[in-house]
């Protein structure tokens, strides 16, 4: 089918499945405080079950959309392959969110319509995101979901660890957006334009004031490192990580990261290729002190969330390598990081949440011991995911790093792609001791994991994630995925990149 | 491109973010915090403002996105300041230990 924006229908189509999650997000909040009985089993989890609903039929707008093509008319909000492809990320994210928290919301007596409505909105914001041609949609988009995740990690009112992550959450993330909506101002005044080909095309003519638009770029940077944890931007990150409900902590390090990548990627991949000196050495050095603080702070971690929470700053540290990169390959490496990241990251998460009674009790390492003889399926599931992490091979997490490995090599970035093999390495040591942990120490009693509790749910889930991350291990270009994935980027590698080669 | 009084406003404006950072830094009051991060807001609304008189009437549109979106976030956060004022009886974030900050 094609769009040529002649009619308004053209532009509801274009967001279909946007609108979608909107609208079921709706369906659920309304249906959430409706049915007051909805506090039981029943209630909360049929809420689920129509997040659940919503996200498959928003996939089927999105898998629609690869058969549309667009044609003229300047829009906001693009269709392209790399769109499309970020929002398979965000509705995998989400699906398996909801998935792993039905029991866990139920057994925590958390409103579930709140929690559901808000987890669906907030990948609305992500498919905004990473779906606009403009800054000004971009900080629109970033707030729809940065305020639903602000109002999702508090949202376990009866803990006080809960509202103090949502309050910690809520005062840097909202100073961050400070400093993004400045980055977007300044570049606005640099280029006359908040389009981000506009901007690329203002760079190009010499229109651009280039103070400001340093200015710009740097506050853009800063916004960007407070969204993906970034090390001197991490600060809030592993206390938020800690304290959210475990569900939402998975959600957030998944899909809020891979939002602002992916958001970012397209600004910076577009808009400012010809201005690499403004960008390069802010991202560089990102790139490198966060790979090597998160994994050396990871080391000394004895609570398995604030574990996970110092390795997603780590991941992200390894994604910055794409950014700082900025070519093909790496950007098309982050694409599949990402999707692989989600899966392995919120498949740890669920196995955490099970081992944790679906609550925050046992979260310490001990809490491990002797836990792979007891519950050997889980046991087995979460060495899978943690390997995965480390980047075994085998594993989808291994190939993710070696196509960023490519990209960084043909770029020429000697020094980082060193630092992320052995940041790799250093981080083999806090994944692997959780695995030794579960299977050779002695569980501290015979039955200390007899009541672990895994709803089907969650297995469903587990068995996607773990099955997905094996088979991209270990045949990656299977059905032509690799060539899917990388021609998912070729959007952002038109005719603006041909014209000045991005020299680092 | 910069003309009239539109230098002295974004020095204006500037002075007015960097009043609001420091702000988020120094002060320990959570709704003190949150008064100097709408300070940040307002100031890169003047940039906006300032800077559509040069550029064209898209910077007094955006005003109003940052206006809305700060009010969102507005209630989204007092009601969170307010959850965890039932908790610790204060809202001054120094004695919120129970995460290592």
């Amino acid at each position: 089918m094609e769009l040529d924006f002649s009619s308004q229908a053209h532009y509801f189509l274009a967001l279909l499945p946007e609108i979608v999650l909107t609208v079921f997000g709706m369906i659920v909040l309304v249906t959430g405080v409706w049915n007051k009985e909805g506090e039981g089993k029943a209630g909360s989890e049929s809420l689920g079950a129509w997040a659940l609903v919503g996200i498959v039929i928003a996939a089927g707008a999105n898998g629609w959309l690869y058969g549309v093509t667009q044609t003229g008319g300047e829009g906001m909000v693009v269709i392209d392959r790399f769109r499309l492809f970020a929002n398979w990320i965000f509705l995998l994210a989400g699906a398996l969110c909801v998935l792993i928290s039905l029991a866990y919301i139920t057994r925590q007596r958390i409103q579930a319509g709140e929690v559901y409505a808000l987890m669906l909105f907030a990948v609305v914001g992500m498919m905004v995101m990473a779906g606009t041609e403009n800054l000004i949609v971009l900080f629109l988009g970033l707030e729809v979901m940065s305020i639903s995740i602000y109002a999702l990690a508090a949202i376990n009112r009866r803990d006080r660890k809960s509202a103090e992550a949502g309050l910690k959450y809520f005062l840097l993330g909202a100073f961050s957006t400070g400093f993004f909506l400045y980055g977007i101002a300044l570049t606005y005044g640099a280029t006359g334009t908040t389009d981000i080909e506009g901007i690329s095309q203002a760079i190009r003519t010499g229109s651009a004031a280039g103070p400001l638009l340093a200015f710009g770029i740097a506050f853009l940077a800063i916004g960007f490192g407070f969204k993906v944890a970034a090390v001197p931007f991490h600060m809030w990150t592993p206390d938020v990580y800690e304290g959210a409900p475990a569900p939402v902590t998975a959600f957030m390090a998944t899909g809020v990261k891979a939002a602002a990548f992916l958001a970012f990627l397209r600004v910076f991949m577009v808009a400012f290729p010809q201005v690499p000196d403004d960008w390069f050495p802010i991202f560089w050095w990102l790139a490198a002190i966060t790979m090597v603080a998160a994994n050396l702070i990871a080391l000394v971690q004895s609570n398995v969330k604030r574990m996970l929470a110092y390795s997603s700053i780590a991941h992200g540290g390894y994604l910055i390598v794409g950014v700082v990169a900025a070519n093909q390959m790496a950007s098309g490496a982050m694409l599949f990081y990402l999707l692989i990241y989600t899966l392995m990251n919120i498949g740890a998460f669920a196995v955490v949440i099970s081992v944790a009674y679906q609550g925050e009790d046992r979260l310490q390492i001990e809490d491990y011991a002797g836990f792979g003889w007891q519950q050997p399926l889980l046991g087995v599931f979460l060495t899978v995911f943690l390997l995965s992490l480390a980047g075994f091979p085998g594993t989808g997490g291994f190939i993710g790093k070696i196509f960023l490995l490519q990209g960084a090599l043909d770029a020429e970035l000697w020094t980082l792609a060193i630092v992320l093999v052995l940041a790799t390495l250093v981080s083999y040591w806090y994944y692997l001791r959780v695995a030794w942990y579960m299977w050779m120490r002695e569980a501290s009693a015979p039955d200390a994991h007899a009541s672990v509790f895994t709803p089907l749910s969650m297995r469903v889930a587990l068995f996607g994630a773990a099955g997905l991350i094996l088979f991209l291990g270990i045949f990656p270009s299977a059905f032509g995925f690799l060539d899917f994935v990388q021609s998912s980027v070729d959007s952002l590698f038109g005719a603006a990149a041909a014209v000045v080669q991005v020299a680092p | 491109m910069l003309t009239g009084l539109l230098t002295e406003a974004l020095v204006v404006s500037a002075f007015l973010f960097v009043v609001g950072t420091f702000g988020v830094l120094v002060r320990r009051n959570a709704i003190i915090m949150f008064l100097c991060i709408e300070l940040q807001l307002n100031a890169v609304n003047l940039s906006f403002v300032a800077l559509s008189r040069a550029l064209g009437i898209e910077g007094q549109l955006y005003v109003f996105f940052v206006m809305t979106v700060a009010a969102a976030e507005a209630a989204v956060g007092l009601a969170i300041i307010i959850s965890i004022f039932r908790h610790y009886e204060t809202v001054n974030v120094n004695n919120f230990n129970l995460l290592k900050w």
